[in-house]
């Protein structure tokens, strides 16, 4: 795994940036303006930073409810987002997708479903376009362990070994569907882990080391852009807020003691810090500037969403079909 | 308001129900629970699944902890797989037992169309009668808070196309728990629709088991100048639409017809018969809808009786958005009610 220091320190920008940003929604959701049910994707950021890193702008992904990560991690516009957290008319969905539809077409964003599974087929046929059209581009799916309980997820995968489309299947297993945990809906591991490696190619890694997840990242799209077929990675990660909204969920009771604080020892953003700090790829000045350019950034992005116009009501009849 | 801090904080309107008054005073999702409670407790072959029935949220309310009392073999979570799991709980039907299977959202009921309609609901008819499909499916329309285009589908009007399939939408915490008991104990598949918005409100529900008969409407309110007829939730802004018109000298007479299939069609011709206009408000799309098969047994039984064009108050024909501003505009309430009478009643 030979990572250059200059791009394992944007990955951390990245990764920081994502978090900073779900803090930042944390920090202001009681007040009541983010009228919108918002995922936070808080321990996960290294899933879609490496994934993303491994893509070119000109390739699709395929995101889901929590999705705030996969958007910013494929270059999704900031402003757009946080406006539309604020369902204005400057949001990437003008106020009508909220938190779990967002949308960034220049860079290969093409929106996400909220029907938990409901992009996994999607993505796969994004996949078929490229191939049907010529394209080197490939199609990145994120999906959860939820979603990996859905039948769309055979299918597709069927579908895309057959035709060996340029595919990777992201599963962020995160142990978690709202409170069920893995265990209670799989009766094992992943049934795509058993699959000949020349029909699928799968990766089990530790979804919290932006590192790993690159780098499987990278065989997967080497694979899908030769033509050689889908790839399945299972990023296995940990949720550390609620399921949905802010704030923790521990008072519920339905994880297991001392297993947030084990995961909290794994934190993707703060063991990627340490390991730059450790290799001196970076200092604690150019950590805190970090820190303070990304704080810039989003007092921007929150000074134009709040700024920006409510849609009105003669909107709402619009974008029902193309035009 | 977050989807999880919607509490039973108001009182159902008082329809005085006849002879029911007898009751406690419940939330909304205590009463659907005590239905539960009690099924699984009056008859073995009774069993709840579905996604997060045994979380600490427990559906809402409805089915918190029943997994405690009635033990994880009856009452118990599912993977996110809605299409098998809605053959599974039909094929369990047909093996003997009375599945209740829990859907958050009408929405997710989608991936459940091929079981449940092409299989579960043909199924008695297909084979003579042969094979009984005892099936309960229930889902509870989201609202609000950005719920947006894939949260907070009404889809009563496509289940309602469906033969071989019992539609119910109650209104009450007294329907709710009685109807869900009459479907419990209801030889075919039944699909409940729940209203998010049911779920602010208290009502009076007698603790012994009871059932309310799948096919009976209920007179909310009389009246004699125009007959409402309000589909779930839009029953009770239906009923405060017609306090608001008889303060405007209008007395609407109001029927909740509490379920879909069967539908009373003779409690709204009876009302017809007497008012002569009609106005139908439904919580869903207009096109296709509930309201336009209401409004079609007006026009092809009830013909003679009208007065004046029937209207209907509805969604406009649209996903829902996500913006708070824009779900004003989407959602008709008691206010549209008022305005639509009155237009019907102008001189
Ligand atoms: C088809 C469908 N079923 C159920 C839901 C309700 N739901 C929304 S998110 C969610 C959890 C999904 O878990 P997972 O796929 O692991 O994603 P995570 O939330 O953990 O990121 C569920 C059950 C849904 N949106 N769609
Ligand atoms: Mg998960």
């Amino acid at each position: 795994m030979s990572i250059s220091s200059a791009r394992l320190v944007d990955l951390y920008r990245q990764m920081l940036r994502i978090r900073r940003l779900q803090e930042r929604i944390e920090s202001e959701y009681h007040l009541d303006e983010m009228k919108t049910p918002v995922h936070l994707c808080i321990g996960q950021e290294a899933v879609a930073v490496g994934v993303c890193a491994a893509l070119r702008s000109d390739d699709y992904i395929m995101s889901n409810h929590r999705g705030h990560g996969h958007y910013l991690a494929k270059g999704g516009d900031l402003p757009s987002l946080v406006a539309e957290l604020f369902c204005r008319s400057t949001g990437c969905s003008q106020g009508r997708g909220g938190s779990m539809h967002l949308v960034d077409t220049r860079v290969g964003h093409l929106g996400s479903s909220s029907i938990v599974g409901g992009g996994i087929p999607l993505g796969t046929g994004l996949g078929l376009a490229c191939r049907m059209q010529g394209l080197d581009r490939v199609s990145a799916i994120f999906f959860g362990d939820g979603a990996a309980d859905e039948g769309v997820l055979y299918e597709s995968l069927n579908l895309a070994m057959l035709k060996k489309l340029p595919v990777i299947y992201v599963l962020e297993n995160n142990q978690y569907s709202v409170c069920s945990p893995v265990g209670a809906r799989h009766s094992g591991g992943s049934v795509f882990h058993g699959v000949e490696p020349d029909r699928l190619l799968s990766a089990k890694v530790d979804g919290n080391q932006v590192e790993e997840v690159l780098a499987a990242a990278e065989r997967a799209v080497a694979r899908a852009r030769a033509g050689e077929g889908p790839s399945f990675i299972e990023c296995l990660t940990y949720r550390m807020r609620g399921h949905a909204g802010a704030g923790s969920d521990a008072h519920l009771g339905y994880r297991p003691e001392g297993e947030i604080a084990c995961w909290e020892q794994r934190d993707p953003v703060t063991g990627l810090a340490e390991r730059l700090l450790t290799a001196g790829h970076l200092d604690h000045a150019a950590l805190a500037a970090m820190d303070q350019a990304i704080a810039e950034e989003l007092d921007q992005a929150f000074i134009f969403a709040k700024a920006s116009p409510l849609p009105g009501a003669e909107e709402l009849g619009l974008h029902l079909f193309s035009e | 308001m977050p989807w999880t801090k919607i509490k039973a904080e108001v009182n159902e309107p008082d329809y005085g129900h006849a002879g029911e008054g007898e009751g406690r005073r419940l939330d909304y999702a205590a009463a659907i629970h005590e239905a539960l409670d009690q099924a699984l407790s009056l008859d073995p072959r009774v069993f709840v699944m579905g996604q997060g029935v045994d979380d600490p949220a427990g559906m809402f309310g409805s089915t918190r902890d029943l997994h405690l009392k009635h033990g994880r073999e009856r009452v118990f979570d599912t993977p996110l797989a809605e299409t098998a799991l809605t053959g599974v709980a039909a094929g369990a039907a047909m093996g003997g037992l009375r599945p209740v299977y829990f859907h958050n959202r009408p929405d997710f009921l989608f991936l459940a169309m091929d079981q449940l309609v092409n299989h579960a609901a043909k199924w008695s008819y297909m084979f003579a009668g042969a094979v009984k499909v005892p099936l309960v499916l229930w889902a509870c329309i989201g609202r609000g808070w950005g719920s947006a285009a894939q949260h907070s589908q009404a889809l009563q009007g496509l289940f309602f196309h469906v033969p071989g399939l019992k539609l119910v939408m109650p209104s009450t915490a007294f329907d709710a728990k009685g109807l869900l008991m009459a479907a419990i104990a209801e030889d075919n598949p039944v699909l409940i629709i729940e209203h998010r918005m049911n779920f602010r409100q208290k009502g009076l529900v007698p603790e012994r088991a009871y059932t309310v008969p799948l096919g009976k409407g209920a007179l909310r309110r009389a009246g004699t100048d125009v007959t409402i007829v309000g589909v779930s939730q839009m029953a009770t802004e239906a009923y405060l639409a017609a306090e608001e018109l008889a303060g405007l000298g209008i007395q609407a007479e109001v029927l909740d017809p509490r379920s879909l299939r069967p539908l009373d069609e003779d409690l709204i011709l009876s009302s017809l018969a007497k008012t002569g206009r009609l106005v139908v408000a439904d919580s869903a799309w207009k096109t296709g809808g509930v309201s336009a098969e209401i409004a079609a047994l007006a026009a092809e039984k009830g013909l003679d009786l009208l007065k004046a064009p029937v209207r209907r108050v509805c969604c406009p024909d649209l996903p829902t958005p996500a913006g708070y501003t824009l779900e004003q505009a989407y959602y008709p309430g008691a206010a549209q009610i008022v305005a639509t009478v009155r237009e019907l009643l102008r001189p």
